[in-house]
């Protein structure tokens, strides 16, 4: 409607219309423009910044190797290059972080959305942003000195290690809950009332108009948040080096000590890699593949709400 | 989407006599909701209590040591975090409004590079904290040759922590209605004069609670500084933006990966300092937005 405002010029009115150039104008955009693609050359430089890195890797390793074998330890000597045992410890923390993260964080979501009155949303949503505010190293100290003694006692047939991938993954899946409440949240949030309405008309009670209209008609949002939540996971650095450990071993017990892809970047970024050595471009070679996965998932969650996004007037 | 078309699902839409069931289901969304609350509750006692032995003035007024935990500081930590905040928010801030400003009120939406710089600042919102530790190593300390140094940390945050301001600021921008912007353009302004006379004022608060929460990310990152050699127990507090330098999560990392219980506690104690930090922050952006925020 704005836009119909704006561009609907009075053609008659000769007079109103601009009698120069403004050439201040025309500054002030172009400065804002230049503002706008910083971002872009950020990402150019994230990618020139692997990229050469991870060339000379893979001329040196080999895709083979890399992709072929199950061995994993670069700074070993001899080293080995399998990425899996990293790929599957990364995957593994990050499903334990969605299954603790989607039923909470969803439930949170349809309680603010449906049931919570204003005012206690009010003051539940800043609780859930102070939440998303704690930093990662002290989600990690409070698995690596808390949670897992804690399980250690309670648990003790589990076996856990002083690091391990349960606590790990646990810490994690906490840290993501906020996101995948409040996106979720803001797409039930847009769900508009007649849909609620035409719900409760047909004799429907709260229960099943939350999950069988609400939910389904807020779907593409909250798949998008649980994919955002999930690359943030994959993504994680700090839970993972200090609670997860650096040790890798090929292996899919969650009691274990288990290096993630992050943590492994971690370990060797800060120093214990010197720089030139097949070991220090194997952080860009990881670095390149951890870039790519959040990439794709982003670029599907950015697809899913396009594609799928419900438009009510 | 078929939510209501099928005839089977419009019975089963009926709830006749099933209050229990009801109850229960609210129970259960408010546990989850309380399971979440009270963790954050828990985490906050844990700290509060293990660091409470060194909750004192040498925390802050002394430098952290290996050999003497019991007296160790953060003192570096803590002034690092203020210079790299201070960068941060003069770099990234500026940049971010302006960024947001040109895609809320420029950009014509139907031009595919205006499209890409938007899909870009998405993707660049998820992109894990850690890669921009390597853009940091690679591009600013190496091949720029800043080195390790307060300089690159504040760089390598700043472009973290842009996509956040950006995305926030455009938030607050697009909340202004545009009978704002049609009236002043009616009255002669140009587009410029509407936006810094009448858009940005209508915006400040909405702007100012966003970059907040951002500056506040920022302080709590430490992935990226581990990349930046950041790492070590730096004992002195940096002197400019070329000093070498650490940031308060990087030294509470550095603690937590020695044996020694009382680097436990100090980094404990540590986690109290910071997470008081943030906490203030959040509660001025939230009150920041509950003061001024306006319904149109």
């Amino acid at each position: 409607m704005s836009a119909q405002h704006r561009t609907a010029a009075p053609r008659t009115s000769g007079s109103l219309a601009r009698s120069r150039p403004r050439y201040g104008e025309l500054a002030v955009k172009v400065v804002l423009l230049l503002a706008a693609l910083v971002s872009v050359l950020t990402t150019v430089g994230i990618v020139v910044a692997l990229l050469e890195p991870t060339i000379e890797f893979f001329s040196e390793v080999g895709l083979g190797e890399f992709f072929g074998s199950t061995t994993w330890g670069p700074l070993f000597n001899p080293p080995a290059f399998g990425v899996w045992p990293i790929i599957v410890a990364t995957l593994e923390i990050t499903l334990i972080a969605i299954v603790v993260a989607v039923p909470l964080g969803l439930a949170s979501a349809i309680y603010l959305s449906e049931y919570a009155t204003p005012r206690v949303r009010k003051v539940l949503k800043p609780v859930l942003e102070v939440l998303a505010g704690v930093p990662t190293v002290v989600f990690g100290f409070f698995a690596l000195t808390f949670v897992t003694p804690l399980l250690q006692d309670v648990f003790p047939f589990l076996g856990l290690d002083g690091k391990n991938a349960l606590s790990a993954g646990l810490l994690v899946g906490v840290m993501i809950i906020p996101i995948v409440a409040s996106l979720s949240e803001d797409s039930m949030a847009a769900v508009p009332n007649g849909l609620r309405e035409g719900s409760y008309a047909l004799g429907a009670s709260k229960m099943i108009t939350s999950v069988r209209v609400v939910v389904p008609a807020a779907f593409s949002g909250i798949v998008a948040a649980i994919i955002l939540a999930v690359s943030r996971a994959a993504g994680e650095t700090m839970i993972v080096a200090i609670a997860g450990g650096f040790k890798s071993v090929f292996t899919l017990n969650p009691a274990n000590e288990m290096a993630t892809m992050a943590a492994f970047i971690a370990q060797a970024g800060s120093g214990d890699a010197s720089v030139g050595s097949t070991a220090y471009k194997t952080i860009f070679a990881v670095g390149s593949l951890l870039f790519v996965m959040t990439f794709a998932m982003n670029y599907l969650s950015a697809r899913m709400v396009q594609k799928y996004r419900e438009v009510y007037d | 989407m078929a939510i209501l078309s099928t005839p089977r699902s419009a019975v089963q839409l009926a709830s006749k006599g099933r209050p229990l069931r009801e109850h229960l289901f609210r129970i259960a969304l408010l546990a989850s909701l309380a399971i979440a609350i009270a963790f954050l509750a828990m985490l906050i006692v844990y700290v509060v209590e293990e660091g409470w032995p060194r909750l004192d003035s040498t925390l802050w007024e002394n430098q952290p040591s290996i050999r003497r935990p019991e007296t160790a500081g953060i003192q570096s930590g803590i002034l690092g975090t203020l210079w790299i905040i201070g960068l941060t928010a003069l770099m990234a801030l500026p940049t971010g409004i302006l960024a947001a400003i040109y895609l809320e009120e420029y950009a014509d939406k139907t031009k595919w590079y205006n499209r890409l710089i938007e899909l870009n600042i998405s993707n660049l919102a998820a992109v894990p904290s850690i890669v921009y530790g390597i853009l940091g190593l690679g591009m600013i300390a190496r091949w720029m040759q800043f080195g390790f140094t307060v300089m690159t940390g504040a760089l390598t945050v700043s472009l973290l922590v842009l996509p956040i301001v950006i995305i926030s600021a455009r938030e607050a921008i697009r909340a202004v209605p545009p009978s704002i912007r049609e009236g002043s353009l009616a009255l002669g302004a140009t587009q410029w004069q509407t936006i810094y006379r009448q858009v940005l004022p209508a915006s400040v608060p909405g702007i100012a609670t966003g970059s907040i929460l951002a500056l506040s990310r920022a302080i709590g990152e430490a992935a990226p500084f581990l990349m930046l050699g950041a790492a070590t127990l730096v004992r002195f507090n940096p002197e400019g933006v070329w000093s070498t330098f650490t940031v308060l999560p990087l030294q509470i990392y550095s603690f937590i990966a020695r044996p020694q219980e009382e680097f436990a506690i100090l980094a404990a104690a540590a986690i109290v300092i910071l997470l008081a930090i943030l906490l203030l922050m959040n509660s001025v952006a939230i009150w920041l937005r509950n003061r001024y925020q306006k319904r149109w």
